[in-house]
């Protein structure tokens, strides 16, 4: 059927910000969603509050609006837009809920929207656990055995009919918030309560459980004509139990033979139909008992998911895109093959290799947090590898992993017992615990009996200890051969052994350690004996058919020989290559503190450098981004990002030039080791980084610019941490070198403080300084973004923090253009930002951080690469700063491409930052110098109250119009609190606050309730706000170290959704927002109507 | 660490080193890949892969094993096996044998360790060809004179090799309650799991030598006959064309793979040897009626060409969605229709199990 005429503009809803489950794999989806249609020549309308993506550019859809996702603000877009359709299935959960929530409240009849992709009855069959189960028993499949509880006592009365252990899931939520598994009544009851809370529909279901069941997952699409297509089979290594988001996974599935594959098939093509997903890929799980191969269906996303973009780069097939498509009423047997251009999208891949996704925890941000994996989701990014077995794959897609492991590696000892707690219990260290229990000897069986990690895989990993033990013993003729003298006699034996190691996934530096010899050894030996990686293609076909995209992974292979001379391939002259060539690197894996913007950042480059008619060849490992959509670059290396492997595809593809400025901090470590190896660094010299990163080049810099640095000084050693301290006077902040995300960052007041932290930045840099820099209390922070080509240089932008110094940078609020800053300060800023630009001849882009106090700048760091604001300022200014400074690092000056002065935009942009918190129960969600958001939104309005408000909104903080307000602050911040108490009675709030602070604000006449502290008896504090009788908590940090009932005054807020403000600065900038929300109706624009503001 | 050597060498000189796995010795064929990700042992055990030496493109084979249930004859048929990576164990519920072990007590030579893509790329890129595996040979070059003195199978008569000695009934599962049509199956190389399938139609199944002429076939009073599966060239089994020419117009018949390709001779129309065959799972056929597509099992190096029918006789009912071949075809009038895929699948998807329904239906109208 051809694509339908009727109608002719669609909204698309992205997911919003990034966090623990929704990633860039919703930016990839909907950029994708967004070319198809616009390519099919639908007008494209698209929502979304993450600014940090490339489906927000302005060019991506006809209008977009950089909005909160709630339905109040959904409906005034559509009100503006009146679109013909939705397609609600492109972002993710929040999406979906969102759109359930329009259709409820009557918005889609109302302005006549049609859902495609997905109609509301089947959005809820598959989300809603007691309509899901009964439709998949229908069709004659089983799910496990489950009741359906919406309160506490029918959730017992389920319980008794199952026994422990049993799983509790709430129904529509993300991810598994507020999931778990209940091995005894407290606990049970514990989960029950928080997933009733938690459910938008105060509904759980009580499940018995198959936890150690294998657990697999099929990525299925339908398309109008009833056609399915099963595009991958994924297997779980990490059994049931664990959130598939936090297993480590396999694409295809490994263990099944074709009957029982098939039998999954089947019962998923009959999920599909009966769920009744019209058009579009969806997701479905299943569980198989090891033993009896009982198949039951666990859940199903009706809609593109995480999966499904691990699914697309798996296997070439482009879901998302195919699923716009189909939305618009093509049949898959209309739409061809991208990979092969000659064959149909309607077929199912066929892969020649084996793809491994390992995700990425950041438990080391969150102290106090369960590491125990469980079914609720708790990793903050994931890599994917290539290879040709599961071997090589594995180890790839764990160096790939930038966890400071090579490969697969484990060091130190381990005591027996301790060794199977640590099998027995699920944590992201699982994996490396299983090295030592197969290398000390115990069987495949006590550890299936310990992990239910089946046996297979199990198999394969011994299969590396044998081959490790292999490389071990063999290691004195190796390092004899690897150091031999060149041009001696061939290396025949030596060369078989360093070719088996690699294909079985050994790095060069794994080699290096087995051997005693340097990486740079075993590199020169590989290449001297020609083992030298095969680049091979994901084709979608396992080479039935000749595959048009360069979409390529690393493999090492036996040669192939010719016997017969007269048929041996003629050399081909390699023909003259005139193009120019460049590489950009991307950022692994996303982690706190690298994530999405710097994948963007990337996406812009090969962008602009497409634009130039210069061949991109992009290298990343991160399965969920648009980096890595073969459509992005002209060749795509889905490859670990590490400096052999970068080496590798350099001395293949001979480009001009590699771009490391982009992809955060993991392209920018491999910039001394590739400068090393003569690879041109492409833009700012490795020399300008150098200077920027060496704190004594770095403070001479300063001083000769006349630039005020706050006191600092380094240590290597705890004695001269405290002589450092001492010189610098407490407070400081000490951190360790090379990290990104402030990691281990911390303020210390006195010496105890001082050496507790400097003993963990210590352990996160070892051989590296730690850095010690006088902290300046209560500063304003603000961030200052600068393109330059060399000789010119541009401000970008000029963030100012809303909360104040101490907090991390990409933690903090931001204001764009500054709110508060005289005018004077912010043209000083611009003179050192620029001078500092100036001085490091910097070409691309520059990241400054200033604080200001008592009118007093003072420079705190430089970055000379893009920085996480690049995104958010490029979308506030209407120019895209990644493309400028791509632009400007192959020689095309600023001048020229007519960036020639600061655009201060005459509206307001607020970034505000999201956090995890809510998946680390019982963990503090005080900011501090250590980075802890997943990801951002942004506010755009007229004046800086609606354009905070917008941000909260967007961030999930939803402040209130009126109600009770409960304040309890440090005595710091006693005076400070008067004006905004006074401001919220002003709008009809009721106060409540704990004694010493009723008293203050008594004193200035505004009227506080008493409430007890949690010690001082109940009713308390905490029974109030458990109780739904608090709007909003302002609760600021009493001492330097967070007390306990703090705590959990704070935690109780996060998990019941309560706003909670924990500094003065942000409780000001709220009292403003709620001004605004009573005094404004909430009103959207579409970005392309801002930047025509920016325009005249 | 050094386990005994293989060599896998292609007529045109080509040569891969590997290991040697499963049986000793030296076996030649065409070489030939499959793409299925799953189902080794269904392969393995296929008749028509008689007279070649298969390569499966998924590198990790062996990882569940094999069980008897899963077997589509009594014993492996193919020249030889070609693997990247043999799994040192099998690990499934249903596992009896590890594939290593199967294929040394069935006399299949292997081989693994090779770069099977690189193989596949040549096969895609010149075409289907001769081919050797050796465990024994010591001189690679010796082998390659053998490998090329090897009998081509093009115009050899392949069926006789497996088709059964005597007419049997397919009398498992539960056969003795059947109360539907009679069917006939020709036995060029069938699969167990056509006549599973028949069954599970309610048929009562009766199969019988490729040889067996028009007139004893129809002394049985078939309902309907199905012309099975089977290897090599349609062209050299020119006895079952003549049979099939005698029984059109008498009886319902379906004729599945090579059966489809000798209806295609009876029909008159010539087949043609495509440069790599279809081998796999996942190839999209179109019903040119009903506008469906099916996810198929495909086995095949033979095609008909209905383009040189003498006549109107025949017309296509299905094609290959990627590379536009007829795979479907029936008589314009009778109740005659073939198909080049595998509906009864193993390995493979269930999308075209259908189609027995379809000879069901056929069956009943003409009773």
């Amino acid at each position: 059927m051809p694509k339908r005429t009727d109608i002719k503009k669609i909204l698309i809803i992205g997911s919003g910000p990034i966090v623990i489950s929704q990633a860039c794999e919703f930016d990839y989806s909907g950029t994708q969603a967004c070319k198809a249609l616009r390519e099919e020549g639908y007008e494209v309308v698209l929502v979304n509050s993450n600014p940090a993506t490339i489906m927000t550019d302005p060019e991506m859809a006809d209008r977009t609006y950089i909005e909160p996702l709630t339905a109040e603000i959904l409906e005034k877009v559509i009100e503006a837009e009146r679109p013909d359709a939705l397609l609600p299935t492109l972002g993710g959960q929040t999406a979906l809920n969102v759109t359930v929530q329009l259709a409820e409240r009557g918005t889609l009849e109302r302005y006549h929207v049609e859902l495609i992709g997905a109609k509301i009855d089947a959005i809820k069959r598959a989300e809603d656990r007691s309509r899901f189960k009964q439709t998949i028993n229908a069709v004659g499949l089983d799910v496990p055995k489950a009741g359906y509880a919406r309160t506490l006592q029918e959730a017992r009365d389920i319980q008794q009919k199952l026994g422990f252990p049993c799983v509790i899931r709430p129904s529509f939520t993300l991810g598994g918030t507020g999931g778990g598994v209940a091995y005894n009544t407290e606990e049970f009851e514990r989960i029950v309560k928080l997933g009733l809370e938690l459910s938008m529909t105060t509904e759980v279901s009580v499940e018995e459980s198959i936890i150690g069941w294998k657990e697999f997952e099929l990525e299925v699409m339908r398309d109008c004509a009833d056609n399915v297509v099963v595009v991958c089979s994924i297997e779980n290594l990490d059994p049931m139990g664990v959130h598939t988001g936090d297993s480590i996974t396999v694409a295809p599935a490994q263990t099944l033979t074709d009957r029982e594959y098939q039998e999954m098939r089947d019962a998923a093509i009959k999920i599909i139909r009966a769920v009744g997903v019209e058009t579009g890929g969806s997701n479905i799980q299943f569980a198989v008992h090891p033993d009896s191969g009982r198949l039951t269906v666990i859940e199903m996303n009706p809609r593109v998911s995480r999966s499904s973009a691990l699914a697309s780069k798996a296997t070439g097939f482009p879901i998302a895109k195919i699923a716009a498509k189909l939305a618009v009423g093509y049949t898959l047997d209309e739409l061809p093959n991208d990979i092969t251009q000659q064959t149909p999208a309607c077929f199912e891949p066929s892969i020649d290799y084996v793809v491994v996704k390992i995700p990425r925890f950041a438990f080391e941000k969150f102290p106090g947090a369960d590491p125990t994996l469980t079914i609720q989701m708790k990793s903050v990014g994931e890599t994917m590898a290539i290879g040709r077995t599961f071997t090589e794959a594995f180890q790839k897609g764990l160096r790939g992993l930038e966890i400071n492991k090579d490969g697969w590696d484990f060091t130190g000892d381990v005591a027996p017992d301790v060794l199977k707690q640590k099998l027995a219990i699920p944590t992201a260290e699982r994996i490396f615990y299983l090295k030592p229990a197969l290398q000390q000897g115990l069987t495949l069986d006590e550890l299936y009996a310990l992990t239910k990690i089946d046996r297979w895989f199990l198999r394969q990993l011994y299969t590396l200890v044998e081959e490790e033990a292999a490389l071990k013993a063999a290691a004195e003729p190796m390092k004899a051969a690897l150091e031999a003298p060149p041009g001696g006699a061939r290396q025949a034996g030596a060369t078989e052994t360093l070719r088996r190691a690699k294909q079985y996934g050994f790095s060069d530096r794994q080699l290096a350690r087995l051997w005693d010899v340097e990486e740079g050894a075993v590199r020169s030996a590989r290449t001297r004996w020609g083992v030298l990686p095969h680049y091979y293609l994901v084709d979608t076909c396992a080479a039935e058919f000749e595959a048009r995209t360069p979409y390529y992974y690393s493999t090492y292979e036996q040669p192939v020989l010719q016997l017969d001379p007269a048929t041996a391939p003629k050399a081909a002259a390699a023909p003259a290559e005139h193009k120019r060539k460049v590489i950009v690197l991307g950022g692994g894996p996303n982690r706190i503190g690298q994530g999405i913007e710097f994948d963007y950042c990337c996406v812009h480059a090969a962008m602009a450098l497409r634009e130039l008619g210069i061949e991109v060849i992009m290298i990343n490992s991160n399965p969920e981004t648009v980096s890595t959509d073969y459509d992005t670059s002209d060749k795509l290396y889905f490859e670990p990002v590490t400096l052999e492997d970068v080496l590798n595809i350099v001395q293949r593809e001979q480009p001009e030039g590699v771009i490391v400025q982009f992809g955060g901090q993991t392209p920018l470590n491999l910039t001394t080791g590739l400068a090393k190896a003569g690879v041109k660094i492409l833009g700012s010299s490795p020399e300008t980084i150098d200077i920027a990163e060496d704190r004594e080049k770095f403070k001479q810099l300063l001083e000769a610019l006349h630039l005020r640095q706050t006191p600092n000084g380094t240590a290597m050693t705890q004695a001269e941490a405290q002589q450092t301290a001492h010189a610098v006077g407490y407070p400081c902040l000490v951190r360790p070198s090379y990290v990104l995300g402030g990691r281990a960052m911390e303020i210390v007041y006195d010496d105890e403080q001082l050496k507790r932290f400097a003993q963990v930045a210590f352990e996160v840099s070892p051989g590296f300084p730690v850095l010690i820099d006088k902290f300046l209390e209560d500063a304003i922070e603000v961030d200052v973004d600068v393109m330059g080509d060399g000789e010119t240089f541009v401000i970008g932008g000029i963030l100012e923090h809303i909360e104040e110094a101490g907090i991390h940078s990409g933690d903090s609020a931001m204001v764009l253009p500054p709110h508060t800053l005289t005018d004077e300060t912010v043209e000083e800023l611009r003179g050192a930002a620029r001078r500092l630009a100036q001085a490091l001849k910097i070409i691309g882009l520059m990241n400054v951080q200033f604080a200001v106090k008592d009118d007093a700048v003072y420079v705190l760091e430089v970055n000379p690469r893009a920085s996480r604001t690049v995104p958010f300022v490029s979308k506030a200014i209407g120019v895209p700063l990644a493309k400028v400074a791509t632009r400007a690092m192959v020689g095309q000056s600023l001048a020229a491409q007519g960036v020639t002065k600061e655009i201060i935009p005459p509206f307001m942009a607020v970034k505000e930052s999201v956090f995890p918190f809510s998946r680390f129960a019982g963990v503090d969600i005080l900011l501090g110098p250590e980075m802890r958001s997943t990801g951002e939104v942004m506010g755009i309005d007229e004046d800086f109250g609606r354009a905070f408000i917008k941000s909260q909104l967007g961030a999930g903080q939803l402040l209130p119009r009126s109600g009770t307000v409960f304040i309890s602050v440090k005595n710091r911040d006693k005076r400070a609190v008067i004006l905004v108490a006074q401001r919220l009675e002003e709008m009809g709030f009721q106060l409540v606050a704990t004694r010493g602070t009723v008293k203050t604000l008594q004193r200035y006449g505004v009227h506080a309730q008493l409430v007890n502290k949690i010690h001082e008896g109940r009713p308390n504090v905490l029974d109030l706000i458990k109780s739904g009788a608090v709007q909003l908590v302002i609760n600021t940090p009493s001492g330097r170290l967070p007390r306990a009932d703090e705590v959990q005054i704070r935690s109780a807020a996060t998990t019941l959704g309560i706003p909670c403000i924990t500094t003065m600065s942000g409780a000001q900038a709220s009292v403003n927002g709620i001004g605004a929300l009573l005094k404004h109706q909430m009103s959207v624009k579409s970005l392309q109507a801002y930047h025509e503001l920016l325009r005249v | 660490m050094s386990p005994r050597t293989a060599w896998l060498i292609l007529e045109d000189g080509t040569a891969f080193r590997g290991r040697a796995v499963g049986a000793e010795g030296e076996r030649f064929g065409e070489a030939v890949f499959n793409t299925a990700l799953t189902g080794y042992q269904e392969v393995l055990t296929d008749p028509s892969y008689k007279g070649q030496i298969v390569c499966m493109t998924y590198p990790h084979i062996g990882n569940y094993g094999v069980n008897e249930e899963d077997a589509e004859s009594g014993k492996p048929w193919l020249e030889g096996f070609i693997i990247r990576e043999l799994s040192p164990i099998a690990s499934n519920f249903r596992a009896q044998e590890a594939l290593d072990a199967y294929l040394k007590r069935y006399g299949v030579v292997a081989i693994d360790g090779v770069d099977t893509r690189a193989l596949t790329l040549k096969l895609r890129q010149q075409g289907s060809m001769k081919g050797g595996i050796s465990t024994t040979a010591a001189d690679p070059q010796a082998f390659l004179k053998r490998v090329r003195a090897a009998p081509n199978i093009v115009g050899v008569d392949l069926v006789k090799q497996v088709t059964c000695v005597k007419p049997y009934e397919w009398s498992v599962e539960g056969s003795a309650a059947r109360q539907g049509p009679q069917v006939v199956v020709m036995d060029f190389g069938v699969k167990r799991n056509i006549l599973r399938q028949l069954a599970a139609q309610g048929c009562r199944v009766t199969v019988v030598p490729a040889t067996t002429p028009a007139q004893e076939i129809l002394a049985r009073h078939p309902e309907g006959v199905l012309l099975s599966n089977g290897p090599g060239d349609p062209a050299a089994v020119t006895y079952a064309v003549e049979t099939i020419q005698d029984l059109m117009g008498q009886v319902p018949i379906m004729g599945i793979c090579l059966g489809h390709q000798l209806l295609g001779l009876a029909f008159g129309a010539q087949t043609v040897k495509l440069k790599f065959g279809h081998h796999g799972g996942n190839h999209p056929v179109q019903d040119l009626t009903t506008r469906k597509v099916d996810i198929t099992s495909q086995n095949h190096n033979f095609a008909v060409d209905l383009d040189t029918l003498p006549d109107q006789r025949a017309m296509a009912t299905h094609v290959n969605l990627n590379d536009h071949t007829i795979e479907g075809m029936r008589h314009q009038e009778l109740p005659i229709f073939g198909i080049q895929y595998h509906p009864e699948a193993a390995p493979g998807p269930h999308d075209a199990q259908h189609l027995f329904g379809r000879f069901f239906e056929a069956m009943q109208a003409h009773a």
